[in-house]
């Protein structure tokens, strides 16, 4: 009996490139390169089966610094480009690195029927609420009256929530995660590489240089127990620093904020249950944080993961053809029809 | 009068002709282009030589019976070879007023009419904003009217099967159809045949449209209506085994083509768009030969789609018309940045913007030579006739692979909708399609070039230790990393340019039809090469020098280009554009070269070149 030697396990250090990384110092994309390289390895997934997809912006120079197969494409397309890949070869790892702006604005239409068609694709949207590369333009993400140089006195665009607009398109997979939480930011990754589907993870992402602090009000040490809510499938909806608040329905159907104690449990609450086949449930979680006294959830509103994989579909679709009408016979098809003769 | 009442009427006479047109006219919903279809393949199958021309209006139901609405379909079938649908019309048949009045112009006089007299009421003719009845008011006194009560006719044939009257309407264009194949001699039976398998699930609609047909024949040879009939001899083409093909058919069929001769799966990412549509219609018919269509959300998803296939390993096309090529410019530019294998037809239509959705035109060419930004140039290559998009297809698809590089196809609405015979090849005498993959990591690099064809080596995701990175920043030569150096990117600007320069290596030398050298030399390209041949054919007959170039590589051109055009005194460039290869051609080689111009939506009548080139040569 011989005995198969099987290759190294793969670490962190062999998805790292010998590019020089060149983000701005501080900015939050480090933190989300270093999660990704961290978790690679741990898929169990041959390294020259990745492959990173990005557009344009600060995030799609994400493919330079993976040692995997990568392709930095044009402006908002990376999910069509993706999609190609997959359709070609489902068994690759297609993993997509785009920005508020390359995803929601210019790319917006891609992203949104790569998830209906649930391309089994995991797209990793860095939201900073403004625009980077091109130095400080505001983005769909950004609040309404943001100040930018491109809008001195105030934008006049209410901003996109991109959970809400994943779940709208019936996205399978929907988590939201945050540069600064390492611990949580990897899970959720691992959550997402699981998933068979499109996997969309909106990453809550810090620009020092031209929004600085944007998520300060989730990421500062005490704010981050008071306003964001961890979400956990089969736990009820809890949040605050003591633990002591959570989220209730209503008997209209809607919910509300509840504080714990005086007669209200645990057990009065939301349960969180992320793998309801409908998505109301996960969109009206979505929009909990426009509301005053709301948390912002962070964690998988969504992983329904019974729908089949376009890929797979079509695929499936080619072979079933060819299992009924057997290989097509070229000679046959260009002789097909009504045909003479001339002698 | 009596002496005309003495005279009986000739049976039957049959008169052998070499050839005729005939055009079916009537409204859009009148289902005029599968009337003139099905005459086109009755004629091929019995063996004319045969090319067509449908005109149909972009709106699929205009209101009724108005002049937008109307649709055509022209067919020139012959014993002898053909080039053109023809200029004028022997045999017109018009469902309406609106049909009529479009179309008479075009009828020769003594010419054939044919008209739905149940049409020609008094809201009929205000709908085409005619005044008084042309049946009655001798204005058509120099044809050889016939009006017929279609509708009337048609329902008497079919009043036994209990359909309702509009049903048994949709039928009349049946009857028109059987009266023309009684006119031409011609058997019903492969019409009969289409009939069964078209309608194979609604028995009452086979039994209405074939009792429509065979009443039509019936009511000429009971009537004896038309007094003469038509012969015309099949024609003596090359021998072997032919087909009626149009453009869009052949682009499909040379693309699958393609893919078995490479080895590859064929991958299409498409938009519907006017007048493109049908190669997706076809292709997504061949999932047995493993070739993957893509409905794409847009045009710009569709090219992505087929650079990201590519990418993977895949035989990778796009095809649409104008307005998406616009949408598809930045992506093309990537194809040409991260050097990929990709083919993009652009099936032409009248513009700008939306121009002519359904109408042919030519002035994609400039777009397609230069319309991305920066120095990014493409092998561009366009289809003369409907069959010479097959081989165009495969053309593209080898120059494509064997030279990692994106190639545009250029066709238009009147290839891509017309017909003609196609001599069915021989697959064994299509010569495959090479392709490598890089598999070897100890020489890989992602830019490292052949040094013969300049070409980078195809590196697809899955294959160990070719782990790399591709994208549209600038590339350093040849190790693929991102570079921003003065030098280095004129290096890289100069070497995709050589790279498509050196395509001409693989293009054979030119040699103009007519006359090797002479008085003119007419230089075109694309779908204007039947009525040039037609009006180089009849020119020479009078004994003039004249030579015909009919260029199928717009990018690069042939090498011998430039001697062959010095061989003529002067030089003629026919477009249906304002003059866009002659641009190119007055630029290049200095010559000076004159054109002729039509941006009318419809094709060159051999009689419009003729006048022409008798102008240039001082007749």
């Amino acid at each position: 009996m011989g005995t198969a030697t099987l290759p190294p396990p793969l670490t962190k250090k062999d998805f790292q490139t010998d590019q020089e990384v060149r983000w701005c110092p501080g900015c939050g994309d480090y933190a989300i390169l270093s999660a990704v390289q961290s978790v690679f390895p741990e898929l169990g997934i041959k390294r020259e089966n990745f492959v990173v997809v990005s557009g344009i912006g600060c995030s799609s120079r994400f493919p330079y610094y993976m040692n995997t197969f990568g392709f930095h494409t044009i402006h908002g397309r990376a999910p069509a480009v993706a999609t190609g890949i997959k359709a070609i070869n489902p068994d690759l790892e297609v993993w997509v690195a785009t920005g508020d702006g390359d995803a929601l604005s210019i790319g917006g239409n891609h992203t949104i029927h790569m998830l209906r068609r649930n391309v089994g694709i995991k797209v990793l949207l860095f939201n900073n609420k403004i625009y980077g590369l091109t130095k400080g333009q505001y983005s769909p993400t950004s609040e309404f009256n943001k100040k930018t140089k491109s809008t001195p006195f105030g934008s006049v665009d209410r901003p996109f929530n991109p959970m809400s607009l994943a779940i709208g398109a019936e996205a399978t997979f929907v988590a939201r995660s945050v540069d600064v939480f390492q611990g949580h930011l990897k899970e959720t990754l691992k959550l997402a590489a699981a998933h068979k589907g499109s996997a969309f993870v909106e990453i809550l992402q810090n620009c020092n240089i031209f929004n600085d602090g944007a998520w300060f009000s989730l990421t500062e040490r005490d704010a981050r127990s008071e306003h964001v809510m961890q979400l956990e499938h089969g736990k009820p909806l809890v949040f605050g620093k003591n633990r002591d608040k959570g989220i209730r329905r209503k008997s209209d159907g809607d919910i509300e904020v509840v504080q714990l104690g005086n007669g209200i449990t645990e057990s009065d609450l939301v349960v969180h249950d992320a793998h309801h086949p409908r998505p109301s449930y996960a969109f009206l979680l979505s929009h909990m944080e426009h509301r005053p006294g709301f948390p912002t959830p962070i964690g998988v509103f969504r992983a329904w993961d019974d729908l089949p994989r376009y890929e797979d579909v079509m695929n499936q679709q080619i072979k079933d053809v060819l299992a009924k009408r057997g290989r097509g016979d070229l000679g046959k098809l260009l002789r097909a029809g009504d045909t003479w003769e001339v002698k | 009068m009596s002496t005309l009442a003495e005279v009986p009427p000739v049976k039957n006479k049959r008169e052998v002709l070499d050839q005729a047109v005939i055009r079916f006219a009537g409204d859009s919903g009148d289902g005029m282009q599968i009337t003139g279809s099905q005459f086109t393949n009755t004629a091929a199958l019995y063996g004319n030589d045969i090319a067509t021309f449908p005109d149909y209006p972009a709106e699929i139901r205009a209101p009724a019976g108005t002049i937008p609405g109307v649709s055509g379909f022209q067919l020139h079938f012959s014993s002898n070879e053909v080039y053109t649908p023809g200029d004028a019309i022997d045999v017109l048949i018009a469902m309406n007023p609106a049909a009529l009045k479009v179309n008479i112009a075009d009828l020769k006089a003594n010419g054939i009419l044919i008209v739905n007299s149940d049409s020609f009421k008094e809201g009929d003719l205000r709908k085409a904003q005619m005044t008084s009845n042309p049946l009655e008011d001798h204005s058509l006194d120099k044809f050889r009217l016939f009006s017929v009560e279609l509708e009337r006719l048609t329902r008497r044939s079919l009043e036994h099967l209990g359909l309702d009257a509009k049903s048994m309407d949709r039928c009349k264009n049946f009857f028109a159809l059987g009266m023309c194949y009684w006119l031409y001699n011609r058997s019903m039976d492969p019409t009969v045949r289409w009939i069964g398998d078209k309608f194979k699930n609604k028995p009452l609609l086979v039994e209405a449209n074939k009792l429509a047909l065979k009443g039509g024949y019936s009511y000429c040879e009971a009537t004896e209506a038309f007094q003469i009939s038509y012969e015309i001899p099949p024609a003596q083409l090359t021998p072997g085994l032919y087909r009626s093909m149009s453009g869009n058919q052949a682009l499909a069929l040379g693309f699958v083509t393609a893919a078995q001769k490479s080895g590859l799966t064929l991958f299409q990412g498409s938009y519907p768009i006017t007048p493109a549509s049908d190669i997706l219609h076809e292709l997504s018919q061949y999932k047995d030969f493993g070739v993957m269509t893509f409905q794409a959300e847009d045009e710009i998803a569709a090219v992505t789609s087929a650079i990201g296939a590519a990418y993977a390993g895949a035989l990778a096309i796009t095809t649409t018309s104008g307005p998406g090529m616009a949408l598809k410019t930045e992506a093309i530019g990537l194809a040409v940045a991260v050097e990929i294998p990709l083919v993009i037809c652009d099936i032409q239509r009248g513009g700008p913007s939306t121009g002519l959705p359904t109408k042919t035109e030519q002035a994609d060419l400039l777009q397609a030579l230069f319309g991305r930004n920066s120095e990014a140039p493409i092998p561009v290559l366009a289809a003369s006739t409907p069959a010479d998009c097959f081989w165009v297809a495969i053309e593209a698809c080898r120059i494509a692979v064997k030279y990692m590089v994106p190639v545009i196809i250029l066709s238009d609405g009147y290839l891509a909708n017309g017909a003609e015979p196609w001599r069915i090849p021989e697959l064994s005498d299509i010569p495959e399609i090479p392709v490598k993959f890089a598999t070897d990591p100890l020489t890989f690099l992602p830019y490292k070039r052949d040094p013969h064809t300049l070409a980078r080596p195809w590196a697809v995701p899955g294959t160990p230790g070719l782990e790399h990175r591709i994208g549209g920043l600038e590339k350093q030569d040849p190790t693929g990393n991102i570079n921003y150096e003065p030098l280095n990117h004129e290096n890289m600007v100069r070497i995709r340019a050589a790279k498509v320069a050196a395509v001409a290596q693989d293009i054979p030398n030119v040699l103009p039809a007519g006359d090797p050298e002479g008085d003119l030399l007419i230089v075109a390209w694309g779908s204007t090469c039947g009525s040039i041949t037609a009006a180089l054919k009849a020119q020479r007959a009078k004994g003039r020098k004249i030579g015909h170039l009919h260029l199928r590589h717009l990018n690069p051109l042939p090498s011998n280009l430039g001697d062959v055009l010095k061989r003529y005194k002067r030089v003629l460039v026919p477009e249906l554009n304002m003059g866009q290869l002659l641009w190119v051609l007055r630029a290049k080689f200095l010559v000076d070269a004159v054109g002729l111009n039509k941006i009318q939506g419809r094709p060159f009548k051999q009689a419009e070149l003729e006048q022409k080139i008798e102008e240039m040569l001082g007749l």
